[in-house]
């Protein structure tokens, strides 16, 4: 697979960034790249890529997070060593970036030096089981706020359509045209689509692109 | 395709009241509660609502207490220290006996405490918190789905008996996910004829007031409201019963804990403890007739909450200390494990703290 130097993930509040964001770093180190994750949020001060550091490290992906995050210092801050990431560019980078237009403000402070890099990714995550974003028009609006909050635009987008622990195989399979009539519509590629692991082998054969999902677990 | 919606609970609760009728909503961010007020933010202007992000959070509740006079449903949200500054407007809305809707969604405390989810509000929400002879209903919901049915609920009870019905939820609620179907079945409507909506010069101007120049009056009040709030005791007990007809040791917990509570319950059961719960879904009115009633036939109450030991106060009164209650509990933002509570049930089983 391809990857381009820079992934990001936005998209609306809780549709799923951190979690694809963490896989997704874990699948680039799969591959044999140098991986960092960096964690842009500066809206919710819980479930953040922190919560994985342990696995992260581990498996030797370098986590670039604030120290507040998980912690009962409400705070949004964000590390100096963000810059790292967009100025030193020997590693592959994810970044994982805040929900809704309010947390992709953070991410214009970077965009200049990610655009003019010109070899990155920025994928909006979707669930249509959420209730401001259930059909193509409020989807849309959602993108449209975060691009112009964030000074960048989207170049594909990712269907992670679930209602958590009672997700079915066919809820997923009807999510794949509001998926595609998003995608069509914002004039971009359905780039993949993510499922929790244990739907995985029933919907390999009959989803395109489609990507199992190890579920976080906070660690406290 | 699932009818059902994956929320957070603090959405559940805004999707809820809107759904509910409620097109007026003030409040103030505060962690764990802010996605309320962001909901709202975005939803109300495209229903024809008002969302409005006051100055503070004692002026939110001044807000509600305008709209509530209309006769209007409305409703505010926050957190234990932004419910401590609305304490005041809530004693003015018992006193004026206005309907309206708020929600806590608890941290820790005492102080700023901390951004992790605790029960420790319990006494402020069911014991008064403002000042004066007064209740509020309390609710405490233990999933996203009851943070919006409770929600629907709330909505109906401040209505029925014109007074603040409150959401008692905590940060686990507030900010876990899970999937909610919204269908708020029929919303019922109230006469609301002291409302303030113009006499056309047609009537009598009505008044809302809790200020009373004689207090023969303001005893008088006083005594109606509390044959009101007795009416409350008799009719809108809400409690679950899990595991309690041959149960020898009685959980009580609400909220979160008692979620932790019911993993714990399952795992005695394999090791034959005859252990089960009663979980109390109003807090006020507290399900005093089905713990006396269990006190008949248990040895042991065990009171499992994130509190120094708050609600045990009321297990006890409820059972007149008949049999010992033991507490299981966790503060500051901790939530107990299924492991602590099991050694509780335990210990209460071989009779050892007693």
């Amino acid at each position: 697979m391809e990857y381009k130097r820079v992934t990001l993930f936005a998209g609306h509040y809780g549709s799923g960034k951190t979690n694809i964001a963490v896989n997704y770093a874990f699948r680039l180190k799969r591959d044999g790249k140098p991986v960092v994750i960096a964690d842009l949020d500066i809206v919710n001060p819980y479930f953040r890529t922190k919560d994985s550091e342990r696995e992260l490290t581990e498996a030797g992906i370098k986590l670039i997070s604030s120290e507040f995050a998980s912690s009962n210092v409400d705070l949004p801050a964000l590390p100096q060593e963000i810059y790292s990431v967009v100025h030193t560019r020997s590693d592959y980078a994810v970044l994982d970036i805040g929900g809704d237009d309010r947390g992709a403000y953070a991410l214009g402070r970077y965009a200049d030096s990610i655009v003019k890099e010109n070899n990155y990714e920025m994928l909006m995550v979707i669930n249509m089981y959420r209730p401001l974003t259930r059909d193509v028009e409020s989807t849309l609006e959602v993108m449209s706020e975060i691009e112009l909050a964030s000074g960048m635009r989207f170049t594909a987008v990712v269907n992670n359509s679930n209602i958590g622990e009672e997700t079915t195989a066919q809820d997923v399979l009807d999510s794949l045209e509001y998926a595609n009539c998003v995608a069509s519509a914002a004039g971009l590629e359905l780039k993949m689509t993510t499922v929790k692991e244990d739907l995985y082998n029933q919907l390999c054969e009959s989803v395109e692109n489609l990507m199992p999902l190890k579920l976080q677990e906070k660690i406290s | 395709m699932s009818e059902k919606v994956l929320m957070k609970g603090n959405e559940a609760i805004a999707e809820a009241a809107i759904r509910a009728g409620c097109n007026h909503y003030f409040g103030y961010p505060i962690t764990p509660q802010t996605e309320v007020a962001a909901y709202m933010a975005k939803r109300m202007p495209k229903i024809g609502g008002t969302f409005l992000q006051a100055e503070s959070e004692v002026s939110a509740i001044n807000m509600v207490i305008g709209v509530a006079s209309t006769g209007k449903r409305v409703m505010t949200s926050s957190s234990s220290p932004g419910v401590s500054l609305k304490a005041e407007g809530i004693s003015y809305l018992a006193g004026c006996d206005l309907p309206a809707v708020v929600v806590n969604v608890q941290r820790g405390g005492p102080g700023l405490g901390g951004i992790q989810p605790s029960q420790s509000d319990y006494f402020q929400s069911t014991k008064g918190g403002g000042h004066g002879d007064y209740r509020n209903i309390v609710l405490a919901p233990a999933s996203v789905q009851e943070m919006a049915s409770l929600t629907f609920k709330a909505f109906d009870l401040a209505d029925k008996y014109s007074m603040v019905s409150m959401i008692l939820a905590d940060g686990t609620m507030g900010q876990m996910m899970e999937p909610v179907s919204l269908d708020a079945g029929e919303v019922n409507t109230y006469e609301k004829p002291w409302a303030l909506t113009g006499t056309n010069c047609e009537r009598k101007h009505n008044i809302v007031n809790s200020l009373y120049l004689k207090p023969e009056a303001l005893e008088q009040k006083n005594f109606e409201r509390y044959e009101r709030y007795k009416k409350i005791e008799e009719n809108e007990v809400m409690y679950e019963e899990y595991l309690m007809d041959d149960a020898e040791i009685c959980v009580v917990s609400f909220g979160i804990t008692s979620r932790v509570a019911k993993n714990a319950i399952n795992e005695a059961r394999a090791k034959g403890v005859k252990v089960g719960m009663i979980r109390p879904i109003t807090l006020w009115p507290f399900p005093k007739k089905p713990l006396a009633a269990a006190a008949e036939k248990c040895k042991a109450f065990i009171s499992v909450e994130m509190s120094m030991g708050q609600m045990i106060e009321d297990i006890e009164l409820a059972i007149r200390c008949k049999k010992p209650v033991l507490l299981c509990n966790r503060v500051g933002g901790m939530i107990p494990t299924p492991e602590e509570v099991l050694a509780k049930i335990q210990e209460a089983n071989e009779g050892g703290a007693f």
